[in-house]
């Protein structure tokens, strides 16, 4: 049970795919100008990750090595639309909100990551809690970032204002996503060696 | 190998066809509730609101009669500008004479904290637009639209939107 | 239909990486040195245009005449894996020079997610740049896509210049590689926001 537990937990801090192995930046900055963003953005890719670690780990053995790689790229694709049009129907202001960032999913490095490295060479249990294990970090990530972009760009925390008028706009534009995201890191590295 | 990657694929599309079939409703019952409340916000109570009805006019692709006891009651306009970072999509509700009875943003691409300030339902921007008839021009340009805070290519563009709307109700009453 | 002003836009006002947050996994990646910058833009570059260009033609004439607009993902993801893998192969006979020199570069393509991102982007969203709102043509497609990748590629090569400056510096220790790097993105984003509002 406690070696279960570890997967999860690895891929929360130990392996942390934003802050560690440094994967999948795209939605990672353009999403995240709220923590509210951040974290859909972040759950909408644990969906797509925990179903395509399950069944990728399942068909692995039967697949030719030769075309592993297009294989893993349909049936991502495919969990991928699947989320777009449910998305779509119950979801309609999240969906446009994130807009090209949910069919980006498929290219995220993240996903194809796990699925070559973890997915592809253990069982389906193992591989679907690998895929709740990063998607929780990944999430978190995502959600630690907006919620600083927020702060100090709107002056709120997951929309409840604490200040009155403006915050420093630059961070809710383009430049505080790179700046928000280089000290957080700066911030882990610090933390990581003591 | 072919075959493999061949069935793969047959099976994600079948997989998906199911999905497609089984959201398509839904997915539609969702964009036309929000139609449907994009133009409820802009007009009058009551009444019966048509079908969107497409237009051919410059910014102007659509737009949507509410009729009430036989008589047309206002018309709600889908109108797009030029903004500062990209298009400015509204829905304004125009009464026959064309002035404006209420103003909506669908999309817009402004900036952050300046010109995106134009969808704040509460501001004075967006409160001046009830009810208004006056010349279509902000202050600077000897109008009477008090625009924007350091947002003027935003307040212009909103303007130059409602405007067209209006100019719009006019030309269809003299058809 | 002003094509220059598509192509200001797409360059600097929507740069795709500084404002858009498009490719930034290879623009982290392989912006340590001025020469493999330049040769991943050039790859880039000649890979976006045609992925657009044939993605557009695949939308407009196949999956919307059949109502199968829903299979865009996973159609277009798996067009891009195949041109890419056919442009390696062409190169590999027609040209081995350019080969060598793009070579490496073209496999980590199909999953920059610039080149899904831009087909996309092209063929769902209506662009005015001065005119009426409307989905992009095929020349302007094309035309599209060819100036944002070259403003990949003016981002690249800019921010290859500046990390190879600031490899030579001393950094402390925490902000070493990656987060110093991303503060410098910061900085020049942030000089790019300049040309908003000029289209």
């Amino acid at each position: 049970m406690a070696n279960k537990l570890s997967i999860i937990a690895k891929g929360i801090l130990k392996e942390n795919p934003t802050f560690v192995l440094v994967l999948g930046m795209c939605p990672t900055l353009a999403t995240t100008t709220s923590a509210m963003n951040g974290l859909e953005m972040g759950l909408a890719t644990m969906f797509v990750l925990i179903l395509s670690n399950t069944v990728i780990s399942l068909i692995a053995p039967v697949v030719p090595d030769k075309v592993h790689i297009p294989v893993y790229i349909v049936v991502i694709a495919t969990f991928v639309t699947v989320l777009q049009l449910l998305m779509q129907a119950f979801v309609p202001d999240v969906y446009r909100t994130l807009g090209l960032f949910i069919p980006l999913i498929v290219v995220n490095c993240i996903i194809l990551g796990r699925a070559e490295a973890f997915a592809g060479k253990n069982g389906a249990f193992d591989s679907a809690l690998d895929g709740i294990g990063i998607g929780i970090g990944f999430t978190l990530a995502l959600t630690v970032i907006g919620m600083v972009r927020e702060i100090l760009g709107s002056g709120s925390v997951f929309g409840w204002k604490f200040i009155a008028g403006d915050g420093i706009l630059a961070f809710v534009m383009a430049p505080g996503a790179f700046l928000v995201l280089g000290y957080l890191m700066v911030l882990f590295n610090k933390l990581k060696k003591k | 190998m072919v075959l493999c990657l061949t069935g793969v694929c047959f099976v994600c599309a079948a997989i998906l066809g199911v999905v497609y079939a089984v959201t398509k409703d839904p997915i539609e019952a969702a964009a036309e509730a929000e139609a449907r409340a994009a133009v409820g916000r802009v007009l009058p109570e009551g009444g019966e609101i048509s079908e969107a009805i497409p237009a051919d006019a410059p910014g102007i692709k659509e737009y949507y009669i509410q009729n009430l006891d036989g008589s047309v009651l206002a018309y709600a306009v889908k109108s797009v500008s030029g903004g500062f970072g990209g298009d400015l999509v509204l829905m304004v509700g125009v009464l026959p004479d064309g002035s404006i009875y209420n103003t909506s943003v669908l999309s817009h691409s402004e900036t952050p904290g300046l010109g995106a300030k134009c969808t704040e339902e509460k501001s004075h921007f967006r409160e001046q637009w009830k009810g208004f008839s006056g010349n279509f021009a902000v202050t600077k340009d000897g109008g009477d639209v008090d625009a924007i805070t350091a947002s003027t290519i935003t307040s212009r563009a909103y303007t130059r939107a409602v405007a067209q709307a209006s100019a719009f109700v006019v030309g269809l009453k003299e058809d | 239909m002003d094509y220059l002003l598509i192509i200001v836009s797409a360059i600097f006002v929507n740069n795709i990486v500084l404002a858009q947050f498009l490719g930034i996994c290879p623009f982290l990646g392989v912006s340590g040195k001025l020469s493999t910058a330049t040769g991943m833009s050039l790859a880039v570059c000649f890979v976006i245009t045609l992925a657009t260009v044939v993605t557009w033609m695949l939308n407009r004439w196949l999956l919307i005449p059949f109502g199968l607009g829903f299979l865009q993902t996973i159609a277009f993801i798996l067009v891009i894996a195949a041109l890419v893998q056919m442009v390696e192969i062409v190169l590999k006979k027609v040209s081995p020079a350019l080969y060598s020199a793009l070579g490496i570069f073209l496999p980590l393509i199909t999953t920059n997610c610039a080149v899904l991102g831009v087909a996309i982007t092209v063929v769902s969203k209506e662009f005015s740049f001065g005119g009426e709102p409307h989905l992009l043509s095929l020349g302007e497609s094309a035309v599209y896509a060819f100036a944002t990748s070259l403003g990949y590629g003016l981002a690249m090569v800019l921010f290859a210049g500046i990390r190879e400056h600031l490899s030579g510096n001393e950094v402390p220790a925490a902000f070493k590689g990656l987060p110093i790097a991303l503060i410098s993105v910061g900085i020049m984003a942030l000089a790019f926001l300049g040309f908003s509002g000029i289209v």
